[in-house]
């Protein structure tokens, strides 16, 4: 066990999801209860502010440096500050803020609701551009670059380019119900966490497909090491991590670690992963609430956060990578600081 | 991990047999109980306390077009928001359009692990209106499929029908299910632990509540769909109803039965099998077993492909430990289902 500082606080509400801040300075902490906290990196004490009538469902940082984007089961696209001032930019009477995504440097907002898409851009500030699809989304990202936008549904995954007002997307088609989705930091791969225990993913140069399987449960999460060199991924009760350099994953076995990790997470399945930003280094936590973090090509991993009962929802990195965000169904968020 | 699965009821039945008015009910009265409600569409509901939410019925297969894997995604979206909520509910209520094929909805509280953690099929329940229930089984597939899934029937609007319909109505229904319980109400008029909280698919609770759910002599009236022509004393004043068997006819109930104590092994290569093979023309099965060496009776129930088998607590009798398995579906054999049965025996 390192002997690092750790403060946790318990919020007693699901932690939904974490973002940091583009400038880096402050952490959001969106919880079920509608509610969210903000938790400065330096100063960590955390504020709570109102932003749904129901649950927060999905939250992400804003467009600007500080600022943050939450959906809602209430209808409503919230942005809230890092001052704490919230302000509605939509609303979606009788229906639920399923996604929220945005891009900085592209100015690009998006959220999604049931089968629709709604984009704000810099064309589209007030009445969104809205991209229709066939089925429930499961997941948005927008590539690194900030010029189109994935769309998983059902059978496949609607890639749109931001810039155009195309009226149809590209359709990388795969069989089945697509949830998250995640692009590779070089953008030349779109990975997509499926319904069933499994990942398919797709080479945008030449629509190579690539099938990840023998998960034992669904893949919750997913993160690309910070090079892009491994994804990552969760599902299994050790980190699953798929080699991507040289062409990709294809043919190839993947690497894990944390087996039986100190006790931590032995037996049960990884719900979060998060690659640290300056380091070679992936967080991982658990269904049993522990977290720790490690390497896919070096066996030994480091327990961060002991188990508890909760699985674990979430886990963001400061731009330093000096100090990091856990929070766990039951509410429970512990900051690790690793300065020491 | 540490929460209770919340229950989930299953409303099905056709467009005008009453669910809106169940609904209204269950949302209104004062029960002391919080429900999330998902419906179709936002209608007449009238709400307060409760959560209300919009489905979008999707239907998708899962592995690569098994149709047995077919569940709701949009379901499993909502039940996980739902379940992302701080003020956690008594139950949930899923509300299916009258042309919905029960089974990707009773599927997904199977197939998804998320939701199999945290939520529990509790009981379907289907609403049939005693007036038009026989016109809608001879005009479509639906109404059979949804009265053969049911746990709970609530033959609803007998006050529009004679006590001779009703009696040919009802019997028309036990052909289709002879497991589910049947209340007969007027306006949805039941009392609501009657189709809330049921514990259908708890094996444990299936028993309790139902404890002859499976006994030979309490269904003898549905003999008549699995012989043809053994079974008289119940068409002789039925002629009535011939001109409405159209349709349903495919769907039958028919159930397997031995005095001779089973070997588990055996069973459960036999039942695995059977399901895989006709899984899909199976809709639901259930059973009570006598297994060899033991005292407990085992509990088996599916739909369609997906089972679960258990220990449920001791036989009542010594002597009287008879094991029936009731298969609902279409199509069925019942000369090869009885003697694949009758090769379990130990």
């Amino acid at each position: 066990m390192a002997d690092l500082p750790l403060q946790t606080w318990t919020f007693d509400a699901f932690v939904v999801g974490i973002a940091l801040s583009g400038n880096g300075k402050t952490f959001a902490v969106g919880l079920g209860d509608g509610t969210a906290r903000l938790i400065d990196v330096d100063a960590p004490a955390p504020t709570p502010i109102t932003l749904h009538k129901g649950a927060c469902l999905s939250l992400c940082a804003d467009v600007d440096d500080d600022a943050f984007l939450s959906g809602g089961d209430d209808g409503q696209v919230v942005r809230l500050s890092a001052s704490g001032e919230t302000e509605t930019i939509a609303t979606l009477k009788n229906k639920w803020i399923d996604h929220v995504t945005a891009h900085a440097g592209a100015g690009v907002r998006a959220y999604a609701s049931g089968k629709d898409v709604y984009v704000l851009d810099k064309k589209h500030k007030d009445t969104p551009r809205h991209l229709p699809h066939p089925t429930s989304v499961g997941g948005l990202a927008i590539n690194p670059k900030g010029k189109r936008i994935a769309v998983t549904h059902y059978n496949g995954v609607s890639l749109w380019w931001l810039a155009s007002q195309d009226s149809k997307p590209q359709l990388l088609e795969w069989k089945g119900s697509h949830l998250q989705a995640l692009w590779s930091p070089d953008g030349n791969y779109v990975i997509t966490a499926m319904q069933e225990n499994a990942l398919h993913g797709w080479r945008l140069s030449d629509a190579q497909h690539m099938r990840m399987q023998g998960y034992g449960a669904k893949v919750r999460s997913m993160s690309f090491m910070r090079k892009g060199a491994w994804l990552a991924t969760g599902g299994a009760d050790t980190v699953i991590c798929w080699p991507f350099t040289g062409g990709g994953p294809m043919g190839k076995a993947p690497a894990e670690f944390g087996n039986g990790a100190i006790g931590a997470g032995a037996g049960t399945a990884v719900t979060a992963v998060a690659a640290n930003p300056k380091r070679d280094l992936m967080a991982a936590g658990f269904e049993n609430g522990a977290v720790i973090i490690g390497q896919p090509d070096a066996p030994r991993a480091v327990s961060i956060v002991e188990a508890d009962t909760s699985p674990v929802t979430s886990i963001v990195w400061n731009a330093a990578g000096d100090r990091m965000l856990t929070g766990n169904e039951a509410g429970k968020v512990v900051l690790a600081d690793f300065r020491g | 991990m540490a929460d209770p699965q919340i229950p989930v009821t299953v409303l099905t039945g056709f467009l005008g047999a009453g669910k809106t008015t169940l609904l209204n009910r269950v949302l209104t009265e004062n029960h002391g109980k919080k429900y999330a409600v998902i419906v179709n569409e936002f209608g007449e509901i009238g709400i307060d306390n409760d959560l209300v939410v919009g489905a979008d019925e999707e239907v998708f297969e899962m592995n690569n077009g098994c149709i047995c894997c077919t569940v709701r995604g949009d379901l499993i979206r909502i039940l996980g928001g739902l379940m992302k909520r701080k003020d956690k509910f008594d139950g949930i209520l899923v509300e299916t359009t009258g042309l919905a094929d029960p089974s990707p909805v009773a599927q997904t509280f199977f197939t998804d692990d998320d939701i199999k953690k945290k939520t529990k099929l509790d009981a379907i329940v289907t609403v049939v209106d005693a007036k038009h229930v026989e016109q809608r089984l001879a005009d479509t597939e639906t109404a059979d499929d949804q009265i053969a899934f049911a746990d709970v029937i609530l033959l609803n609007k007998t006050d529009l029908v004679s006590p001779d319909e009703l009696k040919r109505v009802e019997k028309r229904l036990r052909t289709l299910n002879p497991f589910a319980t049947i209340h007969h109400t007027q306006r949805g008029n039941i009392a609501l632990d009657q189709i809330l909280d049921r514990g259908a698919f708890d094996l444990q609770r299936a028993l309790a509540l139902n404890p002859d759910f499976l006994k030979d002599e309490h269904h003898d009236h549905h003999h008549h769909d699995h012989g043809h022509g053994h079974d008289h004393h119940d068409h002789h004043h039925d002629d009535h109803t011939d001109a409405a068997l159209t349709h349903d006819e495919d769907i039958k109930s028919l159930s397997v039965a031995t005095d001779k104590p089973l070997d588990p092994v055996k069973f459960d290569t036999w039942i695995n099998d059977v399901l895989m093979n006709i899984g899909q023309s199976i809709l639901r099965t259930k059973g009570i077993l006598n297994m060899v060496r033991t005292d407990q009776r085992y509990v088996f129930q599916a739909v369609h492909m997906v089972s679960e088998g258990g220990f449920a607590g001791p036989w009542p009798s010594k002597d009287n430990r008879r094991s029936r398995l009731v298969f609902i579906g279409r199509d069925l054999d019942q000369e090869m289902l009885k003697r694949g049965f009758e090769s379990c025996i130990a």
